[in-house]
């Protein structure tokens, strides 16, 4: 049975970052807007104390922040004629469960993306010609570009208060910034965190090659800060721990450090927790959404009736929330046809670990503590000679030397014993890693179905992934990589040693969360699944968030554009949508 | 029968004209003698305990400790039963000047009226002009759970002969309108003192140690509020303490526990002329003429601290740094702290048990909290820690020791307090 609750003006679907931007602003319309959340509700005090939340083997290596595959999980294959198996362990990447989302153990590292990434296709064909781009590959053009996002990266960047140095602020490059970012307004908030001895070599040794050298903007923050809401920051006290865990401090930024005081105070916001919602329903022309259907913790189904459904999730659930509920045709890989589930992209990383004769203190670092280049990546050089499309930025982060999970070891060290012991005590404290994120495109082969075999908790199709690298990638990687090796022969290191990805991609190593795609934006309803607005072209009053709607990934971290885009959806829903209800972009 | 003594207000009325403009209160003008009786029962902090947690506004039944036993707050909703709503503007006057209840019982002065005589009779009007206005509340009042012969009310009588003086309050033509009126809020419905003051063993202020510390109860400590350099305000300008009492916090500390109740249910909604007139009357209190001046002596010197200098590396340098200066208006300076060197350590012991949060004000909306640390540090550790805080970068203060720990630890344990700020466990790996 199920209980019909009094109906909302907005209900989100989750209540990490982008349901925290898109409640803040459209309570501040006077909307009464609830949050779902499926995972339990977080503060830092006093879930992320300090002192406690710094425990690696609850956090890092049984994975106390992320989603349970126990209840959650989706299906993997590499191509099309192989059968899917569920994904039993977490690996390759860390969905969140809980108040905050991925918000909570993010690392921090904020970037914007290109101008030219936004137009990926028209870009290319004008550079290098039609030809240039493999036909099997299903890269398209957003339907926003950079100039359009500049205010809501701008806004994104103040509410979190990021640390970093600009590089071009309204086209006047600035000193020590990166050259190649697309113009600002104005500057960061805070200055660059403090340098790690790491950095400072690998800033050297990049110049010495003739890359350009700028220090990364991080989300954890080099001063204390007060954000356009009032909410305060602490500083950053470069514990070490950031990624897969939270902050004890109020030094990183999360909806928790910049939004909810604020918002949990507001009398039209309410939100649940342990609320898995399974359905968005739509009434009987399937143009207009209800509300949604959700189980709670006891296994009770309530239906939430809603003015407007705005989907909040990670990725890839957001992509099986449509699915599961018949919004959009399901992308079908052999005829082409179809939207949902289109596009779905990763990223390739790699990395090359330098052993040095110096002590680098490797475990005073910061979740965006890093020097970078970002000479390689989209199409800041000349991609002709090369053969492949897309790049990657390199830097040299200095994270954190947590005992268990980060160390580096040189080539040939044995995996155990006296000798693994010996190498071990001889470079935890001289040794670091120089690491490459690349782009991944995407391809007519790389998409999200359900699963015909698998069925979750619920009886509900898991959501299938079908996905493999290509060798645009690996070209691209080992490119890019051997730019990365090239800096790290310039510290003068004592040796290196190159981990370059090769073969199938495969789900178990962890390699990084930035999953995209599956509901693609543009601006043909053919191609889509939403507008440039982030609107469902099919049920114009649902919204989806988040990286789902990249048409293809970029070789940078998401979060910021992710952000963005949500100052910019909740913005042309406040300004646009609520005026005049219906579909923001006509066909 | 009581002697009813005539007051006259009219001296007084010349000092408080100035700050409220809309005097002219005869009948016709109710509504700027509501406002201003609302303005008033905020700043007398009733709503802290009239209002118990998660009860309905004024409704009463909050649990005082008192060292001699629990007393309930009343209702003081207009309620015609339970609440005052067949209460006079004379009985009230005299709830407030006399410390009588309608029915002509004694009240006990965990109701403020040692304080609350203090106060004019026209802002007691307003007050009862306020409260007749607000939603009436069916709710009994509980029985307070007072041991005999405190359980007879009559006592009282001997009591208020001894520690009780009536009276309006007097201004002193001497001192600016400013320092009037900031004694005026001070020492009357302030009632600072009810916390700040030590009181003696049947619970009444000490005359001669007025502001000067007192025991809030349940191991809660009320820090100087002198011109004391140490454990007072001495190191305040009046911006920093219009500061704290408006927003809760100021570059040097922040308020917590009671006070962050205080500064939420009260200061808060002071204008900041009266904010600035309570902070030039307490920079100009005096510091006890014994106050100890004594150099500190180095923490270096001092083995028996270096226990605790470890702990708090490892425990507090994160928010409070190892010069123990916090970070400005973010996490607050345990060096030169007042708070931190109060002559009894019971509120910095309570903060590291239980974890604390920061008031929150509209213009510090984010309520930064400090971690409960009892599930961490046992009591031996704890004092160590205490001993050094209290003595290091400058600071120093009478060394305390495990069972002063434990008899705060056994409280808040009862109370349970702890729940809020204590880190969860583990509930089992995911993979």
């Amino acid at each position: 049975m199920t209980t019909r609750m009094p109906g909302v003006d907005v209900v989100l679907v989750g209540f990490g970052w982008t349901a925290s931007i898109l409640a803040q602003e459209l309570t501040d319309s006077g909307l009464q807007v609830l949050a779902l959340e499926r995972g339990k509700f977080r503060d830092t005090v006093p879930d992320f104390a300090t002192t406690h939340i710094q425990d690696e083997l609850r956090y890092a290596v049984r994975k106390d922040l992320f989603e349970e595959p126990a209840r959650e999980t989706l299906t993997f294959r590499n191509s099309v004629d192989q059968t899917a198996l569920p994904m039993r362990h977490l690996g390759s990447f860390l969905p969140a469960a809980g108040v905050g989302g991925a918000g909570v153990h993010w690392n921090g590292q904020h970037w914007r993306f290109l101008p030219t990434d936004f137009k990926i296709r028209s870009h290319t064909e004008a550079r290098y010609g039609k030809k240039f781009i493999p036909e099997d590959m299903t890269i398209q053009d957003w339907a926003v570009a950079y100039e359009d996002l500049e205010p809501h990266y701008d806004k994104f960047e103040y509410l979190c208060g990021i640390s970093g140095q600009a590089g071009n602020i309204n086209g006047a490059i600035q000193t020590g910034g990166n050259p190649f970012e697309g113009p600002r307004s104005r500057g960061y908030p805070l200055p660059p965190l403090q340098r790690s001895y790491a950095t400072t070599l690998f800033d050297k040794a990049v110049q010495e090659v003739g890359f350009h050298s700028f220090p990364c903007a991080a989300a954890n923050t080099s001063q204390p800060y007060k954000n356009p809401l009032g909410v305060q920051m602490g500083e950053c006290t470069y514990c070490g721990f950031c990624e897969w865990f939270a902050c004890g401090n109020y030094s990183k930024s999360s909806p928790q450090t910049t939004i909810l005081p604020v918002l949990l105070k507001k009398g039209n916001f309410s939100y649940r927790t342990l609320c898995d919602v399974t359905r968005v329903n739509l009434d009987a022309s399937g143009k207009r959404a209800t509300g949604v259907t959700y189980i709670d913790a006891q296994g009770r189904s309530f239906e939430q009736p809603a003015q407007i459904v705005i989907l909040c999730a990670f990725a890839q659930h957001n992509v099986h929330l449509l699915l599961l509920s018949g919004i959009g045709k399901p992308y079908n890989p052999t005829t082409g046809e179809g939207v949902t589930g289109k596009n779905y992209a990763y990223q390739m990383t790699s990395s090359v670990d330098v052993f040095l004769d110096k002590t680098l203190n490797p475990f005073m670092g910061a979740g965006a503590l890093g020097q970078a280049f970002d000479d390689f990546n989209g199409d800041n050089f000349d991609h002709g000679p090369e053969g492949f499309l897309g790049g990657g930025y390199v830097a040299l982060w200095t994270t954190g030397g947590r005992p268990i999970l980060q160390h580096q070891l040189p080539e040939g060290t044995p995996t155990w014993g006296a000798g693994w012991k010996k190498a071990m005590a001889e470079n935890y404290l001289k040794s670091a890693s120089i690491a490459t994120h690349g782009s991944v495109m995407s391809y007519r082969q790389s998409y999200l179905d359900l699963d015909p075999t698998y069925r979750d908790v619920y009886g509900n199709p898991l959501l299938r992934l079908t996905f493999d690298f290509h060798e645009n990638e690996h070209k691209m990687s080992r490119f890019v990589t051997n730019k990365a090796a090239m800096v790290a022969k310039a510290m003068n290191a004592r040796s290196i040693r190159v981990k370059q990805r090769d073969g199938h991609y495969s789900i178990v190593p962890y390699q990084t969360t930035h999953n995209t795609g599956g509901a693609i934006m543009g601006d043909d309803p053919s191609t889509s699944v939403v507008n440039r607005y982030l609107q469902s072209w099919d049920v114009p009053n649902v919204f989806v968030m988040g990286s789902s709607v990249f048409p293809q990934n970029p070789g940078y971290n998401p979060t910021g554009t992710v952000g963005a885009l949500t100052f910019w959806a909740a913005h042309a829903i406040k300004t646009l949508y609520l005026k005049n209800p219906g579909p923001l972009v006509q066909t | 029968m009581r002697v009813r003594k005539f007051v006259t207000f009219l001296g007084v009325g010349l000092g408080l004209a100035l700050s409220f403009a809309p005097r002219a209160w005869s009948q016709g003008t109710t509504y700027s003698l509501i406002a201003a009786g609302r303005y008033l029962v905020d700043a007398g902090d009733c709503a802290s305990c009239h209002t118990d947690t998660a009860g309905k506004p004024f409704a009463g039944g909050r649990a005082i400790q008192t060292p001699f036993g629990v007393i309930y707050s009343s209702n003081i909703t207009p309620d015609s039963e339970t609440g005052i709503g067949k209460w006079s503007e004379k009985d009230f006057y005299d709830a407030m000047h006399h410390g009588m209840s309608r029915t002509g019982k004694y009240l006990y002065p965990a109701f403020p009226y040692p304080w609350f005589t203090k106060v004019s009779a026209d802002d007691v009007r307003a007050i009862k002009a306020y409260l007749d206005t607000i939603p009436p509340v069916r709710q009994r009042n509980r029985r307070s759970k007072l041991p005999w012969p405190l359980s007879v009310r009559s006592v009282m009588a001997g009591w208020n002969a001894l520690y009780f003086q009536e009276g309006v309050f007097q201004p002193d033509a001497n001192k600016s309108v400013a320092w009037n009126r900031g004694a005026y809020l001070v020492q009357g419905l302030g009632h600072c003192g009810a916390c700040h003051t030590a009181t003696n063993a049947v619970g009444a202020p000490k005359k001669h140690q007025r502001l000067m510390g007192g025991d809030f109860g349940k191991h809660w400590y009320a820090p100087n509020l002198t011109r004391d350099l140490g454990d007072g305000l001495g190191n305040w300008s009046v911006e920093e303490i219009v500061e704290y009492l408006k927003t809760g916090s100021n570059g040097k500390d922040a308020a917590g526990g009671p006070m962050a109740e205080v500064v939420e249910n009260s200061t808060q909604y002071l204008s900041d002329s009266d904010l600035d007139a309570m902070a030039t009357y307490l920079k100009d209190i005096p510091a006890h003429e014994n106050s100890s001046s004594a150099p500190a002596v180095a923490v270096a010197d001092r083995t028996d601290l270096t226990r605790g200098q470890a702990l708090y590396d490892d425990n507090c340098t994160g928010c409070h740094m190892v010069n123990g200066a916090g970070l400005a208006q973010v996490f607050p300076s345990l060096k030169e702290s007042s708070a931190v060197q109060a002559k009894v350590p019971d509120t910095l012991i309570h903060f590291i048990l239980a974890g604390a949060r920061k008031a929150v004000t509209p213009g510090k909306p984010t309520g930064l909290s400090m971690p409960a640390f009892s599930g961490k540090l046992d009591d031996g550790e704890l004092a160590d820690l205490v001993n050094y805080i209290r003595n290091a970068w400058g600071n120093h203060a009478p060394l305390t020791d495990a069972s002063a720990v434990s008899k705060v630890r056994k409280e808040i344990e009862r109370s349970g307090e702890l729940n809020a700020r204590q880190p969860p466990v583990q509930a089992g790996g995911s993979s």
